[in-house]
């Protein structure tokens, strides 16, 4: 075999390495390159997204309770004299007249008593109407004209049940879950490389008590575990990626160890230790390399498993708290609101699965990619 | 293999002794108490709460009674729902949960194998992609996203479907929470049945009998299916304790009043014997079905036997 491959391949060509061999097929798949484009995009939304979202995640707005998602800007019309009337009960006035003109209004108010010009502050104060100043003014000061600017907002997303805008809080959370995805899947990743690593290296009885204690761990019911996790480290937002983290990491040092058996007995390792490679060169040039591939693809599919772990936990309560907010949090009151407000529950969860859905094709494509059984 | 099944009961007794003695240990590690919560206890009434459960006795003599109580088939009382026993707890919601969850099951086994077939069939055509399709998005997609979905659709817009509760067990109330509990399943049996139906189909014996003029029906159905069973098999196992102990996802969104939710809830509230209670039935739901799936082999596979 040798020999034959020694005689035909010229010697001129340069070979491709693992990693631009598993570019290259990677390329070549559609899915998997459009689901890499498509979490790009979704990431760069996600961090760059709220700082052009006109709302913070954490404003509350109280004239727009549960507004429905809509690409024109509120308020509308009905809203706008709604609004209004809570305003003048607020300030014990009545309305004798109302002008629109575009996005400015002419307020004719009348009261029995003289009006206090204080009050215009609750104009103001409102969400709906912006700069009001008196016009004009009676002379006994109970009919009063003002003129006040109609405040737009856009709500592509809607509002969520007090008054928050849900595009700038999907965004947020999207922040959160993915940071959590990432960090989470590589804290498992390090610890069962690690952890794997030694295993398959040491052998023998080190290996042995290792893995027992992985079987151990694995044979606790895994919700267990996290509860158990997040009891011990309570509700903290950094905490739980640990705790998760934590948590997945016993795959990851199975598969690990596994891989780092089986390589240690792979004849190319034996011909380098007979050729007088050391430890460090066999480790560095052969064993590393061999394991990166599995590692990659594992990581790929362990990061949409902790994003649901996370919403998981967060749609228990027992993860990220309000006000921060995660996938989980906003898909578990859009849960609650099905019946009156099922934006609360669609774009989150759109956002969630459409992620997930790109995730696992990328980590397909990747395993295609890398899988050197498949060559 | 009547003494396997023997043996393997009497293995089933260190495991789980490990874990209750884990857990036991584990969930008095975490702070805080099940009286300690801000719910304005007066200080006596806690400490005689405490004497009264015997949560004042020292560890080993707590874990030594524990045992003893479990040995003789009582889980002590609930510290949160002081009027029942965690016995008592179980057999009102364990019914609940197992009649959903071998619900799901079944109706996972039997569509997810129907489409697995299906797909190694027609492999690589239309069809294959079809239930591929179906078996990606219903691995992907989370419970907790699947449940208020079907409550939106089936339950709000086309008004076919109580939206939760459990209605006494009425029928119309467990489709929403067996649909749910059901689909993840279903694309999971589905690609393990492809998978190792692809695989079947190309074994030497089907080609044999392929050439002796067998039918179609016959050579997939009576040959190529018993050999691709196995891997179905093992994955139900372990896939039927899950099922059958509750859903904490399904039984919330959907108001079963199933012991899915007993778990997390005891947990939090440090209701000790109602996590260990839990504990114990997971742990005795696990070991039996690995046991009959480990029994399943030997009957799908004569090839596999137990001497």
């Amino acid at each position: 075999m040798t020999e034959i491959a020694a005689t035909s391949v010229p010697p001129t060509v340069v070979g491709r390495s693992l990693w631009g061999d598993a570019w290259a097929r990677l390329k070549a798949n559609r899915a998997a390159m459009i689901s890499l484009c498509y979490l790009i995009l979704m990431g760069l939304v996600c961090i760059v997204g709220p700082w052009f979202v006109p709302h913070q995640y954490t404003t509350i707005y109280s004239d727009y309770v549960r507004t429905p998602p809509s690409f024109s800007a509120y308020p509308k019309e009905e809203m706008i004299k709604t609004a209004l009337d809570d305003v003048v009960r607020r300030m014990r006035v009545d309305v004798k007249d109302v002008k629109q003109d575009g996005g400015n209004l002419t307020i004719t108010l009348t009261s029995s008593k003289p009006i206090d010009e204080r009050y215009l502050r609750y104009l103001d104060r409102s969400d709906t109407f912006d700069g009001a100043q008196i016009l004009s003014k009676s002379p006994e000061g109970n009919e009063l004209v003002i003129g006040t600017t109609v405040r737009q907002a856009y709500f592509f997303f809607g509002t969520d049940n007090i008054g928050r805008d849900l595009l700038s809080r999907t965004l947020v959370a999207g922040r959160i879950s993915l940071a959590i995805g990432l960090l989470a899947g590589v804290v498992a990743v390090v610890i069962g490389v690690l952890y794997g690593a030694t295993a398959g290296f040491a052998g023998g009885k080190v290996d042995e008590v290792m893995m027992r204690i992985v079987d151990v761990l694995y044979s606790l019911p895994f919700i267990f575990f996290v509860i158990m996790l997040v009891v011990f480290f309570g509700r903290n937002f950094v905490l739980m990626f640990l705790a998760v983290g934590a948590v997945l990491w016993l795959d990851m040092a199975r598969i690990v160890r596994g891989q780092a058996l089986s390589i240690r007995r792979q004849e190319y390792v034996q011909a380098a230790e007979a050729l007088g490679v050391g430890q460090r060169g066999i480790l560095l040039r052969h064993v590393i390399p061999n394991l990166l591939g599995p590692v990659v693809i594992y990581m790929t599919l362990l990061v949409p498993q902790v994003i649901i772990l996370e919403s998981f936990l967060s749609f228990l309560g027992l993860g990220v708290q309000e006000p921060m907010t995660s996938w989980g949090v906003l898909i578990s009151a859009g849960a609650k609101n099905i019946g009156t407000a099922n934006w609360l529950l669609l774009f989150p969860a759109f956002f969630l699965v459409s992620t997930l859905f790109a995730l696992n094709f990328v980590g397909d494509g990747l395993r295609d990619a890398l899988d050197p059984k498949d060559r | 293999m009547l003494i396997y099944v023997f043996r393997r009961l009497l293995t089933a007794i260190p495991t789980l002794f490990v874990i209750v003695t884990l857990a036991f240990f584990l969930i008095r590690v975490a702070p805080g108490g099940p009286f300690n919560q801000e719910r304005g206890l007066s200080p006596v009434i806690k400490a005689n709460l405490e004497a009264q459960f015997g949560l004042n006795d020292p560890l080993w003599k707590q874990y030594l009674n524990y045992l003893n109580n479990l040995l003789h088939g009582s889980f002590g009382p609930s510290y949160n729902l002081p009027d029942f026993t965690v016995g008592e707890l179980f057999w009102k919601g364990l019914p609940i949960s197992v009649q959903l969850g071998a619900s799901a099951l079944i109706l996972a086994l039997i569509l997810g194998s129907i489409l697995g077939v299906v797909a190694a069939l027609n492999q690589n055509k239309s069809a294959d992609y079809a239930v591929i399709a179906v078996a990606t998005a219903g691995s992907t997609i989370p419970t907790f996203v699947i449940a208020p979905l079907i409550q939106l659709v089936f339950g709000l817009s086309w008004k076919l479907l109580p939206i939760g509760g459990w209605g006494d067990g009425a029928l119309i109330n467990k489709i929403g929470p067996v649909l749910t509990l059901a689909l993840p399943q279903i694309a999971i049996v589905a690609r393990l049945m492809r998978g190792s139906m692809i695989e079947s189909l190309r074994s030497h014996h089907i080609r044999t009998a392929r050439a002796l003029g067998l039918s179609d029906w016959s050579v997939v159905v009576k040959h190529a299916l018993r050999g691709a069973l196995l891997p179905i098999v093992s994955y139900a196992g372990p896939a039927a304790a899950a099922l059958l102990t509750g859903s904490i996802v399904v039984e919330t969104i959907f108001s079963i009043p199933g012991v899915g939710r007993y778990f997390v809830d005891a947990a939090l509230n440090r209701d000790y014997t109602l996590v260990m209670g839990t504990v114990v039935v997971i742990a005795i739901f696990t070991i039996l079905f690995n046991l009959i799936v480990d029994i399943l082999y030997a009957v799908v596979d004569p090839r596999v036997r137990y001497d």
